[in-house]
């Protein structure tokens, strides 16, 4: 697959603290690309490196196989966590000098700005000011400027945060579509339910440095655990769980069913197959449940986080 | 280049669409015009008040010297005791009693002479009664020795010192004045300058930093666009506001003292009391001074002063703002700013006009951050082509470095947020 944008060794330090040890990363053209990690881990760093915001102390970063230049501006459009707009500047001629600062001419802005605002219903907000408006209200704004001048790389810092419900699935179709017609997203957010709903690139960013990049599928196959969720339907709930203790690693489980039964996780070794576990149960009982432990990113997230610690 | 010019275009409509610049635009002319006429009308009201002074002179040789003015009154009431006049005058509620004892000799008559009043005496009003009696005694002293006092005013000599430079040209006494006033005017001009606008430019890097577009915005311009975009374009309204002033002042310098008859009348009473003491030929002197000023060099580095003043503080101006959270926080970077403009507009009124060309108003034109304003002030007085070479030079080098210093501070403190830097983490920045 062909990368659109790569990172290459970046350390930038401030003082004697280093913000980004060494983080090289790469994103797959046309993927939705989630950088993860803690407070303070350096996602905002890197970030503002790849808009030209801070250079880096050392390492290159390359958009669409070309050093990172200036020109580069216009195919990249940015929403950064902290936002604001201008309060006392009415919305319309905002946006249309934001899409001009990025290299739009006027009447294109103007053209392309009026489509966003029929789509989003929002074309009697123009002469109105900031202040008037409510925060999910400018948010919309800054996102339709952030994606007005069709950049090939879009970079969300935490986009959902300020939006209710309806208009954060709104922004998350929108970055889909966006997706879909072949522009690359970089996506830093703590929530994780939206990564494993969207990306399917990841990158962990912990204490500067970078301790887990790929492809969402490979790494979740990388962290299974030959873990299984299992309800058993049985006579005597607590002889059976002694019995398949004895045999293998398990706990208790909890999820939603009918039946009073069994429920367990069960995690073999290394050499055990599913076939085999199941065998085993439906020679003691009428299994009811019987699938593969997936683990979720926010467990990896957790889990490569602590053991790095 | 494009982007700088959309950056200066946005800060300079942001400026003077701001309502409080509109009106400071269209009122500060009014209230200045306005304080203006004020002060003359209350002049020309205390002008006019007739005071009332009652004489009771023991010796009666003053009575018919005491001769009615515009402002004094005189009443003689000699015939009265002295006690009756006193009365008198108190229930007439009259302005004072001037009360000439008969003595001796005329050296005793001088120190006895007293005034009575309820108010602390006029005293101008004083004056003019002394140098009535001290005329009088006069006279009478030159008398008593047998002197003639036709032949004494006869050989009484004028005398009024004429100024003259090297190459001939007479100048007139005000000549000093004039250049002072010149000199002072742009020095404190370019200070008012600097606190209005940099202040403004300040608060704008601010208003930007608090509504957190300031990382949109750099996503798409270099930090230093921006700087220099607000810079210049905080100037540009600046320009305008001024040149409004300037206009709208003039006219209503002219045209109010026509709507208001009095004022007019008053503004002439106050230039005629000014002048009386100055003869035709004097008041041409002060033209020919004005005009022998040297204009052209006093034109050209009033603006390159005023630019490069300008620029070197609303860097630091913009800095500072880029480094703060909030105007309140400011406060503890204003020292850098407001000392040296003090300084220069201290060492200017106080130094140079003593002494134009002496060692601390040279040494002051030099030093970059008070050399806009001591320099601006010495200019009028002829200051060696040399010398505001150099100083000029050292204020364009520091207007370079300035600017790189304001640049590196303000480009990390713009991503700052929540936490007040002290000096020794602005200059870590530097570093970053």
């Amino acid at each position: 697959m062909v990368n659109l944008l790569e990172v290459k060794n970046a350390t930038k330090r401030f003082g004697n603290f280093t913000a980004l040890n060494d983080v090289s990363i790469q994103v797959p053209k046309g993927s939705i690309f989630g950088l993860l990690g803690p407070n303070g881990a350096g996602k905002t760093t890197l970030i503002r490196i790849i808009n030209q915001i801070t250079l880096p102390d050392e390492g290159s970063v390359y958009l669409d196989d070309e050093p990172l230049q200036p020109i580069h501006i216009r195919d990249i459009g940015y929403l950064p966590e902290e936002r604001g707009l201008y309060k006392s500047m009415k919305v319309g001629e905002q946006a249309l000098y934001l899409a001009q600062l990025k290299g739009l001419g006027k009447n294109e802005a103007k053209e392309r700005l009026k489509y966003w605002f029929d789509k989003f219903e929002i074309g009697h907000w123009w002469d109105k000011k900031i202040q008037e408006l409510s925060k999910g209200m400018a948010q919309k704004v800054q996102f339709i400027v952030t994606v007005l001048h069709k950049p090939k790389l879009l970079i969300f810092d935490e986009p959902f945060s300020g939006f209710d419900p309806i208009n954060a699935n709104l922004i998350k179709d929108e970055i889909l579509q966006l997706r879909d017609e072949g522009a690359t997203v970089i996506f830093s957010t703590h929530r994780m339910e939206s990564v494993e709903e969207l990306c399917d690139h990841i990158a962990l960013i912990n204490k500067s440095k970078k301790i887990l990049e790929g492809k969402v599928s490979d790494i979740k196959r990388a962290y299974r655990s030959n873990t299984f969720e299992v309800g058993v339907l049985t006579e005597d709930n607590d002889a059976l769980y002694a019995a398949i203790n004895d045999q293998f690693i398990a706990e208790r489980a909890d999820f939603r069913a009918i039946d009073d039964q069994l429920k367990m996780k069960i995690t073999l070794d290394k050499e055990g197959t599913s076939n085999d576990l199941l065998q085993y149960l439906s020679t003691k009982g009428q299994v009811l449940r019987f699938n593969e432990v997936i683990p979720e990113v926010n467990e990896i997230f957790i889990k490569t986080i602590t053991n790095n610690g | 280049m494009d982007k700088l010019k959309l950056i200066i275009k946005r800060e300079f409509i942001a400026r003077v669409r701001n309502r409080t610049f509109v009106m400071m635009t269209f009122l500060s002319p009014l209230i200045f015009v306005g304080m203006i006429m004020l002060i003359t009308w209350l002049t020309t009201i205390n002008k006019g008040e007739l005071h009332t002074v009652v004489l009771f002179d023991e010796t009666g040789m003053f009575t018919s010297d005491f001769k009615d003015s515009d402002t004094i009154d005189y009443l003689d009431y000699s015939e009265l005791t002295l006690n009756d006049a006193k009365d008198s005058v108190v229930i007439n509620q009259l302005y004072g009693l001037l009360y000439i004892p008969n003595k001796a000799s005329n050296s005793e008559l001088a120190n006895s002479i007293q005034f009575y009043t309820d108010e602390s005496p006029n005293a101008e009003i004083l004056t003019g009664l002394e140098s009535v009696i001290s005329s009088k005694l006069t006279d009478q002293n030159f008398q008593k020795k047998g002197l003639d006092i036709g032949v004494i005013k006869d050989s009484k000599a004028e005398v009024s010192i004429q100024i003259e430079n090297f190459m001939g040209e007479r100048t007139s006494k005000m000549s000093n004045y004039i250049k002072m006033i010149f000199g002072g005017a742009a020095g404190y001009l370019l200070m008012m300058f600097i606190v209005i606008y940099g202040n403004m430019i300040m608060r704008s890097v601010i208003e930007e930093k608090a509504n957190r577009i300031i990382e949109i915005i750099i996503s798409s311009v270099k930090p230093f666009q921006l700087m220099m975009g607000k810079i210049l374009g905080t100037s540009f309204a600046g320009i305008l506001q001024f040149f409004i002033w300037l206009v709208l002042g003039t006219i209503l310098i002219f045209v109010l003292p026509y709507v208001f008859g009095l004022d007019a009348s008053g503004i002439q009473t106050a230039e005629s009391i000014e002048i009386p003491g100055k003869s035709k030929e004097e008041i041409q002197l002060i033209l020919q001074d004005i005009l022998k000023l040297p204009l052209g060099m006093l034109v050209t580095s009033f603006f390159i002063y005023f630019i490069s003043g300008y620029f070197l503080y609303s860097s630091i101006y913009a800095a500072i703002g880029a480094a703060v959270d909030n105007e309140t926080d400011s406060q503890q970077f204003m020292l850098p700013i407001i000392f040296p403009l003090m300084l220069g507009i201290y060492v200017g009124f106080f130094t140079v006009i003593d002494n134009p060309h002496g060692a601390v108003s040279t040494i002051f034109s030099m030093i970059p951050l008070t050399s806009p304003i001591v320099m601006l002030m010495r200019i009028p007085f002829g200051v060696p082509w040399w010398q505001v070479l150099i100083s000029f030079l050292l204020l364009f080098g520091s207007i370079i470095f300035m600017i790189w210093f304001a640049a590196k501070i303000y480009r990390v403190g713009i991503l700052m947020y929540g936490k007040k830097p002290s000096y020794k983490e602005l200059f870590k920045w530097l570093k970053y």
